[in-house]
């Protein structure tokens, strides 16, 4: 009805962390035509710009692992966690910072055969960016790499100048240190009491600063 | 009917499939599912059913209603009366999208209910067919969970899914899209079981006793503990079980918009509600408390005001059911998950038994304030014009607080749930977090229907009821007894109210004209008369309330009366405005 100004508020969350950074959520669901959609709009709704999407089977059978990457609040991407685990067909989410997992994109670089070929320069250049042929044709050749996103755009840059034509990069793709994979977790959701162990706590080890009466 | 004899007697005895239509599975399982009264409107892609129905007519009721946003309005009305899940049809393309309002206002205000809708053939889908819209897609956001049936052997254990979904944890609304050639297909039905258990749905998180623990040593060191409440109590029907608590511990308890009725009115410890028109203590003292116990309510913005100034003192213990409320809008000092069914009476147990007469006290004295300032005028006016506090006060008088109330939207909302008075639980039903204009009268029907035994009196405004008017024809062919009580201010009053407060009195557009109301229910063979003078109206009340059937009684009450006191949108609840 009017324009207010509520949100100007900061809150702190435990680790104390209030400045954006990007966070990796990683989502647990089950195969279900739409749930693409109920996951994006969690986002959208919010105005957040999702980074990277990805999208496939995880080890576990029947269960579909979504890779997120945006850069947000800790506070933000908490909310937004369980927001998603509210669908009723996600299992689990969790959000990781950077530091807390193993990530990699892959790139794929399309470039004329005939200068590469002349170029021994170039060679030298793919060889130290880690890349490896793909398809080589007489017009152009394909290179591929992996790594984190300055690893990529670092070929890109190098390449430019030998008429790179066309660019493409994989989302994001991680693996959580810590993690032990799924399928235990999966078994305990089949209980039909799920256990203890699934609502997980901040506070739990935090009472001493909780209780300060 | 035969056919339902023939699936029971072969459940139970031959135990062989029977060849049913994807229709007739679907009314199968709302009777399964205990479903006696279903909202809807039929149209092409939804025929299967409604042919199918023409046979169910002895155990399912059907009400037509006259727009699919009553339909759903209904059921929403008819859940929160009977604590049931409501139910209801609609066809494809915009008997679809007429959903949608009340999906989201079931969604925002926890309601459940299962829709049903229509689809174009599955081979259909995507050719901008006739009547074809992604209702998947558009209710997304606005329900707890959709799906798509594009073959009949889904239907059964999909519609046990959706009223599993709708009615446990934190309820919602669940719409099933059913393509017409689903709903045709013949296919072998092996009987109906209820679902129990999906593995990625968890309806409340397990209880952890170190916090219930944790809260109670809150509670009994706590000097000033206040306690706010909401729908949570009624949704996980623990009124019982909540009033054992607040008396055990002798706390002060008011209650949102959405909480009332969850005790009755005149319970000594309950000090009022919350929010932006509430009562003047409960806002206030929000920020004196030390302990804030907040139960089954979520801190919507019209109830915390501004949320940097809101009860930055206090340590704050929230008990929920959906782990995504807890620390959403205010951080808790103790998060309490779970059933507050379960989680209550363990903390009933662990608290000691108290009374804070001074901090109660307190309370008392800013009812006693806002008594004078406020209430006196607008329940007692000295004013020649009505006000719509002393038409609610006469109710209450008449009633003796044992109607349901149900109102739409707007400053007769405020009014009503400020100054009515309430026995018994699920007697409030409003339009509480979407603000849904249009809300009232259908919610009405939808309500009567679910408690039959009961008086159900609606309060509504001049604007709001124009929005759905046309459901005086479901009142009609159905003979559902509901008083309307319109309190007319010929404006749009709560806008009218802040255009005057904040805007400079530029009235943009608020000036609503009314037909003859009485005449237009006249149309519909509904009683009714208009009141102008102060003198007649506790008979009229008094008439309307004995009437036999429906009746509509129109009041006439101030132009420009303004609901108070007031939290100003941006203000903390201690800036609470009392004129």
């Amino acid at each position: 009805m009017s324009n207010s100004k509520q949100s100007d508020t900061v809150i702190h969350t435990p680790s104390g962390i209030v400045g954006k950074q990007d966070f990796t959520i990683t989502v647990y669901t089950e195969n279900q035509v739409g749930l693409l959609n109920r996951i994006a709009i969690i986002f959208s709704r919010r105005k957040i710009n999702i980074e990277s999407l990805n999208v496939s089977p995880s080890e576990a059978e029947g269960i579909h692992r979504f890779t997120i990457v945006i850069s947000e609040t800790e506070d933000v991407v908490r909310k937004l966690c369980l927001q998603i685990e509210k669908q009723v067909e996600v299992l689990k989410a969790y959000y990781n910072t950077n530091e807390e997992i193993i990530w990699q994109e892959m790139a794929l670089y399309k470039v004329p055969t005939d200068i590469i070929a002349e170029k021994a320069k170039v060679e030298r250049l793919l060889h130290q960016h880690g890349a490896r042929a793909v398809v080589i044709r007489k017009d152009y050749t394909i290179f591929e790499t992996t790594g984190h996103r300055e690893e990529t755009e670092g070929l890109i840059k190098a390449l430019e100048p030998y008429g790179l034509i066309e660019f493409v990069r994989s989302a994001r793709v991680a693996i959580i240190k810590a993690s032990k994979g799924f399928h235990e977790k999966l078994k305990e959701f089949e209980q039909t009491e799920p256990g203890e162990e699934l609502v997980e706590n901040e506070f739990l080890d935090k009472q001493d600063e909780v209780f300060t009466m | 009917m035969e056919t339902l004899e023939i699936i029971k007697d072969q459940k139970t005895e031959i135990k062989e499939p029977v060849s049913i239509s994807g229709s007739q599975a679907v009314l199968e399982a709302f009777i399964a599912e205990g479903v006696h009264t279903i909202f809807g409107y039929p149209g092409g892609a939804i025929m299967p059913i409604y042919d199918a129905l023409y046979d169910y007519n002895d155990k399912l009721e059907h009400i037509l209603v006259r727009h699919e946003q009553g339909a759903i309005h209904a059921a929403q009305g008819f859940a929160r009366s009977s604590g049931k899940v409501g139910a209801v049809f609609a066809t494809s393309g915009p008997g679809a999208t007429n959903l949608v309002t009340g999906l989201a206002d079931a969604m925002i205000d926890s309601t459940p209910v299962v829709c049903v809708t229509g689809q174009v053939f599955a081979h259909l889908l995507g050719t901008d067919a006739f009547q074809e819209i992604d209702v998947i897609n558009i209710t997304a956001p606005v329900t707890k969970w959709n799906y798509q049936v594009t073959d009949a052997t889904e239907i059964p254990h999909i519609l046990a899914k959706a009223f599993y979904i709708a009615r446990t944890g934190r309820p919602g609304p669940v719409l099933i899209d059913i393509t017409k050639n689903a709903q045709i297909q013949k296919f072998d039905y092996e009987g109906y079981t209820k679902c129990e258990h999906i593995r990625s749905y968890r309806p409340k998180p397990i209880v952890r006793k170190e916090y219930v623990e944790d809260a109670a040593k809150l509670i009994n060191e706590a000097k000033k503990p206040f306690v706010i409440f909401g729908q949570g109590i009624i949704l996980g029907k623990a009124e019982k079980e909540f009033k054992a608590f607040i008396e055990k511990g002798g706390f002060p308890a008011a209650w949102t918009v959405l909480g009332l009725s969850a005790i009755p009115t005149d319970h000594p410890l309950n000090v009022g509600m919350l929010g932006m028109h509430g009562n003047y203590g409960p806002n206030v003292l929000t920020n004196e408390c030390d302990v804030l116990i907040a139960i089954g309510m979520r801190f919507d913005d019209r109830v915390t005001g501004r949320l940097d100034k809101y009860a930055k003192q206090a340590k704050v213990i929230h008990l929920d059911i959906d782990p995504a409320e807890v620390d959403k809008n205010v951080k808790s000092t103790v998060p309490v998950w779970g059933d507050c069914k379960e989680t209550l009476p363990m903390l009933t147990k662990l608290i000691d038994k108290k009374e804070h007469t001074e901090w109660l006290n307190k309370f008392h004295e800013f009812t006693q304030k806002e008594i004078d300032i406020v209430i006196n005028d607008e329940l007692n006016p000295k004013t020649e014009v009505m006000t719509m506090g002393e038409v609610i006060k006469s109710l209450n008088e008449l009633t003796n607080g044992d109607a349901i109330i149900v109102t739409d939207v707007g400053q007769h909302q405020m009014v009503a749930c400020r100054y009515a008075k309430f026995n018994q639980s699920k007697s409030n039903i409003t339009s509480g977090g979407l603000g849904t204009m249009g809300f009232g009268l259908p919610a009405a029907i939808g309500a009567k229907l679910g408690a039959p035994e009961r008086t159900i009196v609606e309060i509504v405004g001049d604007g709001g009821f124009q929005m759905t008017i046309q459901e005086l024809g479901t009142i009609m062919q159905y003979k559902v007894d509901v008083k309307i009580i319109i309190l007319n201010n010929q404006f749009l009053g709560m806008v009218r109210q802040w255009q005057q407060l904040f805007n400079d009195k530029r009235y943009s557009f608020v000036d609503i004209q009314s037909p003859d109301f009485v005449q237009v229910a006249k149309g519909y063979g509904i009683a009714g008369q208009t009141v102008k003078d102060r003198k007649d109206l506790r008979s009229a009340l008094q008439e309307m309330l004995e009437h036999k059937g429906s009746y509509l009684l129109e009041v006439m009450v101030g132009k420009e009366n303004n609901v108070f006191p007031m939290v100003p949108q941006g203000c903390s609840v201690s800036e609470i405005r009392l004129q």
